[in-house]
């Protein structure tokens, strides 16, 4: 007898609480940075040599993740200053002829090798910051994009057309009931474009673009094991985090009532 | 076919200025050899519902669309309230336009208030007006605002997400309704709900209201015109459900009726059309001698009494005014229930044959007593209807024959 009004309280709680998970929510990115600092501390510990004590210093490798998080978080926005509006555009009636090109372009962004397309950026425009900032964005626009039309078209015919017979704009539908209806799909292209960036990002450090990456390279090129792993480790830590970060987005910025 | 039709008996408290008036429209989409909708003149008079009832294909929703507009016509003329609708931004036509779709067509990330106050919204109403309206619009279908303004429409059953639905259309009080196939997809008994809402609704709001279906006892039930519609929107019939039932024009309408037309008669004819008998009238402050003076210039041996709003009260007999004299005040014996004018026959000759009152009074809105009924009433009007529409057989044919 109590049960389904008990059940139905409870999805009424989930519908206008979706972001209500408690302390547990922060267990994940505190686990995340004990390990990092664990691991600083048990490396610093374990009986490095000269050379990598010079490069595992808090200070440089403090200074390498935040150059790491820069070169993410610019060619994220980046990305998706691009393909948000591109995508948008490309969901419109009059724009489908175009949508097949628009796909193969980005399409050869995204399955390019993105180490190739660095270096060839590098020899055209010089190494640093903004060229591998280019080449991650080449690499990143395709699933932001695709997110964003899938998004889009997957939203209910009916309720475009029932927005129109009330009196709407076709820009008021779009902004009241289109994104709304697509922001999860969207969303959830934007944490892949994250995560994707954290890890591609790596690559900056072969043309000079900074990043934990050169924690990677370095360790190669001197043979110190414990610089390498560091590097790795790091690099997947903070993709984990990240990828956190865009989950609490998403779930923020999705519509209730969904 | 033309149409220009002019409704005999039109209540004063109708207001005909919010009519719709279609002329010579005409919709071909691009890349098919038939037109959708092929030169269709149609004139709806305001605040009467007007069913467009015709088999899929048939263009019925086409039509409708052309009038707000989502569908843009290739020829003709729509006026819409007096007013050029193709001269209108199609946003603020549709503005003035109550919209209701099949599922309703909620916003399902917008609370139930938010999806009633769009259109006030966009017409920049102040928040307080919405949230005012908003529950005043609740109440109207029937929905407590308290339970149900913060809700969002995921959580609210089909028959529900419609009501919110006509809550939305009503929100900024449009003269014109257009409603496309509204309760298709919900069950025969949450259907049949929403269409007496419906019509309780329309008693008091008197919209303008175009309504597509092609279920034809929800037409029959729903209309007081239907248009029946054949392919290109080609108007077969264009009448009351009597007259369709009694007279279709054509072989097509009759086959789309079907037959039991003297049980459809009882079903959906309603008790505000046919005849009422008058009975004498009387106030509880009217003086005895009056009344008695009344009841003996009448064909009947008794008065009703009728308080300040015209609401039946009692019978008064003249037995009970034996010896009285002044005001008669509280004599008399109460009335049964009374019948309401929008009943059908079919529940007419029901409250008749259960209740042991020869006499039963009707009341239109707000409970106004309207005349008196008995089963003899009832007969008399089926014998009437018939009778009219075989007179109307025999001028349609001596007419094809001239």
């Amino acid at each position: 007898m109590t049960a389904p009004p008990a059940a139905a309280e409870q999805s009424r709680e989930a519908l206008h609480a979706p972001t209500g998970r408690s302390w547990r929510s922060l267990l994940q990115p505190l686990l995340i940075v004990v390990a990092g600092v664990g691991w600083m501390v048990y490396v610093n510990n374990s009986g490095l040599d000269s050379i990598a004590q010079r490069v595992l210093t808090p200070g440089y490798v403090t200074r390498k993740t935040w150059e790491h998080v820069e070169l993410t978080a610019m060619s994220t926005l980046l990305v998706l200053v691009i393909a948000l509006p591109l995508g948008v555009l490309l969901s419109r009636r009059w724009a489908r002829p175009a949508t097949p090109v628009v796909l193969a372009v980005a399409n050869i962004g995204q399955s390019a090798p993105a180490i190739g397309v660095v270096v060839l950026l590098a020899v055209v425009w010089g190494i640093g910051f903004w060229t591998a900032v280019v080449a991650l964005v080449a690499y990143g626009v395709l699933p932001a994009l695709r997110n964003t039309m899938v998004g889009l078209q997957q939203v209910d015919p009916t309720l475009r057309d029932a927005g129109r017979g009330i009196g709407m704009s076709a820009l008021t539908v779009l902004r009241r009931v289109e994104l709304p209806l697509a922001a999860p799909v969207i969303l959830a292209g934007v944490r892949t474009t994250l995560v994707l960036m954290v890890g591609t990002a790596s690559i900056a450090a072969f043309i000079n673009g900074g990043g934990l990456g050169e924690l990677v390279t370095t360790g190669v090129t001197t043979q110190r094991t414990p610089v390498l792993l560091t590097g790795c480790f790091l690099i997947a830590l903070l993709a984990l985090l990240i990828d956190w970060l865009g989950g609490v987005a998403a779930r923020l910025l999705a519509p209730k009532g969904l | 076919m033309s149409d220009t039709v002019t409704e005999p008996a039109v209540p004063a408290d109708r207001d005909d200025s919010a009519g719709i008036e279609l002329i010579g429209v005409s919709k071909r989409f691009p890349g098919q050899d038939t037109p959708a909708v092929d030169d269709v003149t149609l004139s709806i008079p305001g605040g009467r519902i007007v069913v467009l009832l015709g088999p899929s294909g048939s263009g019925k929703t086409t039509t409708m669309r052309l009038i707000n507009r989502l569908i843009e016509p290739t020829a003709g003329k729509i006026t819409v309230a007096g007013r050029d609708a193709l001269g209108l931004d199609p946003g603020e036509l549709r503005r003035r336009i109550g919209y209701v779709i099949q599922d309703a067509g909620l916003f399902p990330h917008m609370t139930v208030a938010t999806n009633i106050g769009l259109v006030p919204q966009m017409l920049k109403w102040d928040k307080k007006r919405i949230a005012a309206r908003v529950d005043e619009l609740l109440e109207l279908v029937d929905l407590p605002p308290a339970a149900f303004r913060d809700r969002y429409p995921r959580e609210l059953s089909g028959g529900q997400q419609q009501r919110v639905g006509v809550a939305r259309a009503l929100a900024a009080d449009p003269p014109v309704m257009l409603m496309d196939e509204p309760f298709g997809a919900l069950d025969p008994i949450t259907r049949e709900l929403l269409q007496d809402s419906l019509l309780r609704l329309q008693e008091e709001l008197g919209k303008t209201i175009v309504f597509v279906t092609h279920d034809i006892d929800e037409a029959l039930k729903i209309g007081d015109r239907i248009a029946i519609l054949d392919k290109g929107s080609r108007v077969a019939q264009y009448g009351t459900p009597q007259e369709i039932l009694l007279n279709p024009a054509d072989e097509y309408v009759a086959r789309f009726i079907g037959g039991g037309q003297a049980m459809r008669l009882l079903k959906f004819g309603r008790v505000g059309d046919v005849a009422l008998r008058a009975v004498p009238e009387a106030g509880p402050g009217d003086d005895a001698a009056h009344v008695r003076e009344r009841i003996a210039n009448g064909d009947t041996s008794f008065a009703i009494v009728l308080d300040a709003g015209r609401r039946p009260l009692r019978w008064i007999t003249l037995d009970d005014l034996a010896g009285a004299s002044g005001p008669i005040g509280e004599r008399g014996s109460g009335t049964a229930p009374p019948i309401r004018a929008r009943d059908t026959l079919q529940q007419a000759l029901e409250s008749l044959i259960q209740i042991d009152h020869e006499w039963v009074p009707v009341v239109g809105p707000r409970g106004v007593y309207q005349g008196t009924v008995t089963l003899g009433t009832l007969q008399q009007a089926l014998r009437d209807m018939r009778a009219r529409a075989a007179g109307e057989t025999v001028a349609h044919e001596a007419g094809e024959a001239r």
